[in-house]
């Protein structure tokens, strides 16, 4: 029999923190291979098909890089969020609310065109999102009510609501009765990067840009300093002057807004209209990739392509192995596990104590 | 009968969310906070479709359930236990694992007809007008979750087991300085919330629509999660609170059915923001919630060794 | 050993530990300790913090296991894996931070841990008859939060009769009673120890282990270094074997008598009252003081009086309803938040050093800018609105303070959690020192501190005040608010005692002002 303890560390482990990243990644990578044994595939290569295959033509790295951009951009929102002790996880509601918001030029006023009009739907998806996230901030500020369960509800509102919209009043008239809008105009869509080699939108170095941002706050100004301290001890944070309700309001912001401006642009770099569904859970899955960035927004760009990479790999592993592409979001579930697990190390020693010991050193 | 049948409704409604809430209140009882429970109903109720369906028995099917939701929260349980893992993570981590697990063990399952399990019935009793076959005319999981509440109400309140683990909830440190199992306990009572979550899940597929459907939970975890807070962490306001969401739920169903013109969309949403609302209006006071609220929630515990 | 025959004999030993030792990580927090304890005696357990007495008697009451060493109990050897099994035996321990839980009953805690079944009923009963023959009354119903210090302890004491114990352990029993209070306890105790029951007092008051202690053994750096008969033994000898040298006095120049009031009052409270803030937090009444600029006010009480509660209102953690309520310096404060008011020149340092002074897994250097990014906006950020954070010149603040203060580290720049509790106070007071601040409150200034660490803190306080700032200080500990204040309230059930001069002060005016029943105070009744 035996038995794991752990001991605190009186110094957190800087190795581990470099680490545990890449710890959690490699026991994925095992725990996958005998997830794929047990299917009865060879696990070398539904490795390869999963995570080597996407990354081997050009095309393939285009789609890498337009699912990574709302990974990312909205990861690096969530981790101001968690980093100050918030936990916003309606990031998907937020995504569904900036894509609607920053849809209403191109489908209620299809005859504006021109070049402000892509600005002008990028600003009104992040104010979208800004203005969905601000409803649990301002809930639990205002009547302390929990934010992970407020935000969360307002996800299925919002899912809801969008179901309505592109089935009801917007409805594309020439569409056949199908639950989508307009295509939007060429002046409404964001462009490609480089549309020789593939499909990959600008949204992509916005997510860059964000993510470069953000890390300047955390990491060089006060209010970066700000979020560290209230989220890691309230009590120590007010008695540095900080107000917790400002934070937890700057934070829904913050995250609000950048969820909006991945939604509008999915919306409008990727789909081109609204439809029923506009996301493939970016609003959770950006979860995992903000913790396995350790909360770090440059790491987050790293793990946005990982977490991007799954969602690539399960559509190769079906096609190539027949293993349902769903076991993409088992690898996406696993990674947040095992990083989990994987942080222990910075905090904690690990310990295995076999029972025999112990009961010989009681004996003694 | 419209009433009965109303009546009916609602119950069959609100059983899923009073068995997973009494779980969750268990563990939170217990100083634990599991935000997994949505994805332990799921991989309750795949698991319990998938074995009904394969063995043509709804009651194998009910344990496979319970058994996929206990064996689900133990992950909970070892990460957030023993190496003391931030529980909301590790919580969100169990959902989306259960999600996604559950959507692929689901996949081969899907439009398959499900196997229900039967309501009972009683000579003389089922058939006593209005009340008869509310309370006598169920399925069984519907008299399991009454108990159930009744159990853990007893167990909490009227056990020695129970009072120690509302102490370890109040302050982990004295327990473990009294010489209190304190992971023991918060083990077992994570058990027990997973155990739950999973026999409300095999109550979705196998009551309430028996069949699968991918995210067919669709939110009644988190709902579960919240009628714990709208309760004080008490087992009957549980059930109260669980009895309001299942007539929020059907209400809106019947005012579609009905077609008074509101989008069905808007009427679907009413039972998340109702969840909203009823969270405000008991959380208002800060005071009284902390008064409420078990004091070592969320916080890992590791001993000194 | 002092080779005394007589508690050598196994009928009048009733525990022998030899050779317990215990090690976390790299640090011998217990040595090879021996120790004797005979049946019918009060044996005290000495040492300064940290010397090891906590791991030690967790290890007899089955806490922690030793890493090695045996215990011998009644005679036999035996090992005690768990609490339970050391109630079993025999043994009960009324800890120093209670392990009470406040959502629950007193009856509920006490029939926590008492092993089999009982009916909360009989527990109840039975605790009303304990009390009432040890003179300990409690309500048994009452909800363990709404208590009193005082109270909680009659209740840990209580539950742990109710096993019928033949061995006690206290641990530090009167650092939260009143000197009154603590004289009903050693009647209590004598009481028990008449009757048979041996008791283990650990305490660092060296008074009151010479007026209540039949024998005692002293531990430093986790090591017995002497047993001695504490009656044959002055405070001064005893608290050497427990240091291991002299112990520095703090050294005071006495306040000249008018010289405090001619002075400026640099802040003033009046009118002070605040509801409570948590479940079971304290109401405070109408509390009004002024210190001026050269003295220290010391302000005693027993913990849990609305000190933590009077600390956030001063340092404006929470606001006041009208702004004269307190003034800074001659400006109103009563409305302006933390930083604004050390901006006005005023410097706090709170009780909880981890969670509260500082970030528990923040660097020194980090921490430093808690209580400085608001003061010091130039010195440790630049770039305008940007408010970018100078790492530079942090560090260097940092070492200042840390040379300054005399703070030992293993590392350059650690976590304020891998310090020990000493050495982080002192950084922290040295944080706000290092601005020269016109005034300081500080509470529970050497709590948990060692005796070489609270001297020079207690050094610090008093030379700020003397070089014209104004000290406020809150303490639980008597001697060092004797030893450093110029003036002396007391605070009760969140009230606040007018304050007397240090000159007309003793241990039983405090020790009634304390309890709340100053009748030369009339007002603060």
């Amino acid at each position: 029999m035996m038995r794991i303890e752990i001991i605190r560390r009186p110094q957190h482990s800087a190795l581990f923190s470099a680490l545990s990243p890449f710890i959690a990644l490699l026991l994925t990578l095992l725990a996958g291979a005998v997830l794929f044994a047990i299917l009865g595939k060879n696990p070398v290569a539904a490795l390869y098909s999963y995570f080597v295959e996407p990354l081997t033509e050009i095309w393939s790295i285009h789609e890498l890089l337009i699912k990574a951009a709302p990974l990312i951009l909205i990861a690096v929102g969530l981790s101001v969020c968690f980093l100050s002790n918030n936990w916003n996880i309606g990031a998907e509601g937020q995504f569904i609310a900036g894509g609607v918001a920053g849809s209403i030029l191109p489908v209620v006023f299809p005859d504006f065109q021109g070049w402000y009009v892509l600005p002008v739907m990028l600003v009104l998806g992040m104010a979208g999102g800004m203005a969905y996230a601000a409803i649990p901030a301002l809930l639990k500020t205002r009547f302390n009510t929990n934010e992970i369960l407020t935000s969360l509800m307002l996800v299925y509102v919002a899912q809801l609501f969008l179901d309505w919209l592109v089935r009801g009043p917007w409805r594309n008239p020439q569409g056949y009765n199908f639950p989508e809008t307009i295509q939007f105009n060429s002046s409404a869509i964001l462009p490609e990067i480089w549309t020789a080699s593939g499909r990959a939108h600008w949204g992509f170095v916005l997510a860059l840009l964000a993510a470069l941002l953000v890390w300047f706050m955390l990491s060089r100004m006060l209010s970066g300093y700000e979020i560290k301290v209230l989220g890691r001890s309230a009590r120590a944070g007010r008695f540095a002057g900080f107000s917790a309700g400002r934070l937890t309001f700057f934070a829904f912001l913050i995250s609000g807004a950048l969820a909006g401006l991945a939604g509008i642009s999915e919306v409008s770099g990727a789909v081109g209209q609204l439809r029923p569904s506009i996301s493939p859970g970016y609003g959770f899955t950006a979860i995992i990739v903000a913790f396995l960035g350790r909360l770090n927004p440059l790491g987050i760009i790293a793990a946005g392509l990982v977490l991007a990479l799954t969602y690539l790999g399960g559509e190769a592993a079906q096609i190539s192995l027949g293993i349902s592409e769903k076991s993409a979001r088992i690898f996406q579930g696993m990674v947040l596990f095992f990083i989990l697990a994987s942080d222990t190390l910075i905090y904690y020693r690990i310990r295995i104590v076999s029972r025999s010991v112990e009961t010989a050193a009681k004996g003694a | 009968m419209m009433f009965e049948a109303i009546l009916l409704t609602v119950a069959t409604a609100a059983t899923p969310l009073l068995i997973a809430a009494l779980g969750e209140l268990v563990v939170e009882r217990s100083g634990v906070l599991n935000l997994g429970v949505e994805g332990m109903m799921i991989m309750g109720a795949v698991c319990g479709f998938a074995a009904a369906q394969m063995t043509g028995s709804a009651w194998i099917g009910l344990i496979a359930a319970i058994c996929a939701g206990a064996a689900f929260s133990l992950l909970f349980g070892f990460l957030s236990l023993t190496l003391a893992t931030n529980q909301y993570a590790t919580g969100l981590a169990l959902t989306l694992l259960g999600l996604g697990a559950s959507a692929m063990i689901g996949e081969s399952f899907v439009g398959m007809p499900g196997v229900r399990m039967q309501s009972i019935s009683i000579p003389g009793l089922t058939e006593i007008p209005f009340i008869g076959k509310f309370l006598f005319g169920q399925d069984p999981i519907f008299y399991i979750s009454i108990a159930l509440t009744a159990a853990v109400a007893w167990f909490l309140f009227r056990t020695k087991a129970g009072l120690t683990l509302r102490a370890i909830g109040d302050n982990h440190t004295s327990a473990h300085a009294l010489g209190v199992p304190v992971l023991r306990y918060r083990y077992l009572a994570v058990l027990f919330g997973g155990a739950c979550a999973g026999l409300a899940g095999a109550q979705l597929s196998l009551v309430y629509v028996p069949q699968w459907v991918e995210n067919m939970t669709s939110g009644r975890g988190w709902i579960a999660l919240a009628l714990v807070v709208f309760a004080s962490w008490r087992p009957w306001r549980v059930l109260a609170g669980a009895y309001l969401f299942g007539a929020v739920t059907i209400g809106q169903l019947h005012a579609q059915a009905l077609g008074i013109g509101i989008p069905s969309q808007f009427m679907s949403s009413l039972p998340y923001l109702a969840t909203i609302i009823v969270l405000v209006l008991i959380s208002r006071n800060k005071r009284l919630t902390l008064m409420n609220t078990p004091a070592s929630l969320g916080k890992a515990f590791v001993p000194d060794r | 050993m002092t080779g005394d025959t007589i508690i050598n004999s196994s009928d009048t030993v009733l525990l022998r530990a030899n050779g317990l030792t215990k090690i976390f990580g790299t640090l011998k927090a217990c040595d090879d300790v021996d120790l004797v304890i005979a049946r019918g005696e009060i044996h005290a357990l000495l040492g300064e913090n940290g010397a090891g007495k906590s791991t030690l008697v967790k290890m007899l009451f089955g806490a922690l296991q030793p890493t090695s060493g045996s215990i011998a109990w009644k005679g036999e050897a035996v090992t005690i894996p768990s609490p339970s099994v050391g109630r079993t035996l025999g043994i009960g321990m009324v800890f120093q931070h209670f392990s009470l839980f406040d959502a629950l009953t007193a009856a509920e805690n006490i029939a926590l841990s008492i092993d089999e079944a009982t009916p909360i009923g009989m527990i109840a009963e039975k605790a009303r008859q304990i009390g009432k023959a040890y003179g300990l009354p409690v309500d048994p119903d009452a909800l363990v939060g709404d208590l009193s210090v005082g109270e909680r302890q009659r209740i840990e004491i209580i539950r742990c009769l109710l096993q019928n114990p033949d061995l006690i352990i206290l641990d530090e029993p009167t650092s939260v009673l009143t000197p009154q209070e603590a004289e009903l306890l050693f009647v209590t105790l004598e009481r028990l120890r008449s009757e048979g029951k041996s008791i283990l007092y650990i305490s660092h008051r060296l008074e009151e282990v010479r007026q209540l202690c039949d024998r005692a053994t002293v531990l430093r750096h986790g090591k017995v270094v002497g047993e001695c008969n504490p009656r044959e033994q002055t405070a001064n000898s005893l608290a050497r074997m427990m240091v291991g040298g002299d112990i520095h006095r703090v050294e005071r120049e006495p306040l000249a008598a008018d010289a405090a009031a001619a002075k400026a009052a640099l802040i003033e409270v009046k009118g002070l009252s605040q509801r409570p803030t948590g479940p079971f937090s304290v109401a405070l009444h109408d509390i009004g003081f002024t210190v001026h600029a050269g003295e220290i006010l010391g302000i005693a009480g027993v913990a849990g009086n609305g000190q933590s509660e009077l600390f956030e209102a001063v340092s404006g953690e929470r606001l006041q309803e009208r702004p004269d309520i307190i003034r800074i310096r001659d400006n109103d404060a009563g409305r302006q938040g933390i930083s604004a008011r050390r901006k006005l020149g005023a410097a706090f340092v709170p009780e909880e050093r981890l969670g509260h002074g500082a970030v528990p897994d923040m660097s020194l250097s980090d921490n430093l800018l808690l209580s400085r990014h608001a003061t010091d906006r130039k010195v440790f950020t630049s770039g305008g609105v940007l408010k970018l954070i100078s790492a530079s010149s942090l560090t260097s603040a940092a070492r200042r303070i840390i040379s300054r203060m005399d703070v030992r580290k293993s590392a350059e720049n650690p976590d304020a959690s891998a310090l020990s509790g000493g050495n982080l106070q002192k950084f922290l007071i040295g944080r706000e020192l290092d601005r020269n601040p016109s005034v300081l409150v500080v509470n529970q200034p050497t709590w948990g501190v060692d005796a070489g660490a609270a001297a020079h803190i207690r050094q610090a306080l008093v030379d700020l005040a003397r070089g014209g700032s104004a000290v406020i200080v809150i303490s639980q500990d008597l001697d060092e608010l004797f030893e450093i204040s110029d003036r002396i309230a007391a605070m009760v059930h969140g009230r606040l005692s007018d304050s007397v001069p240090i000159e007309e002060m003793n241990m039983e005016r405090v020790g009634m002002m304390m309890g709340g029943a100053d009748h030369s105070a009339p007002e603060a009744a």
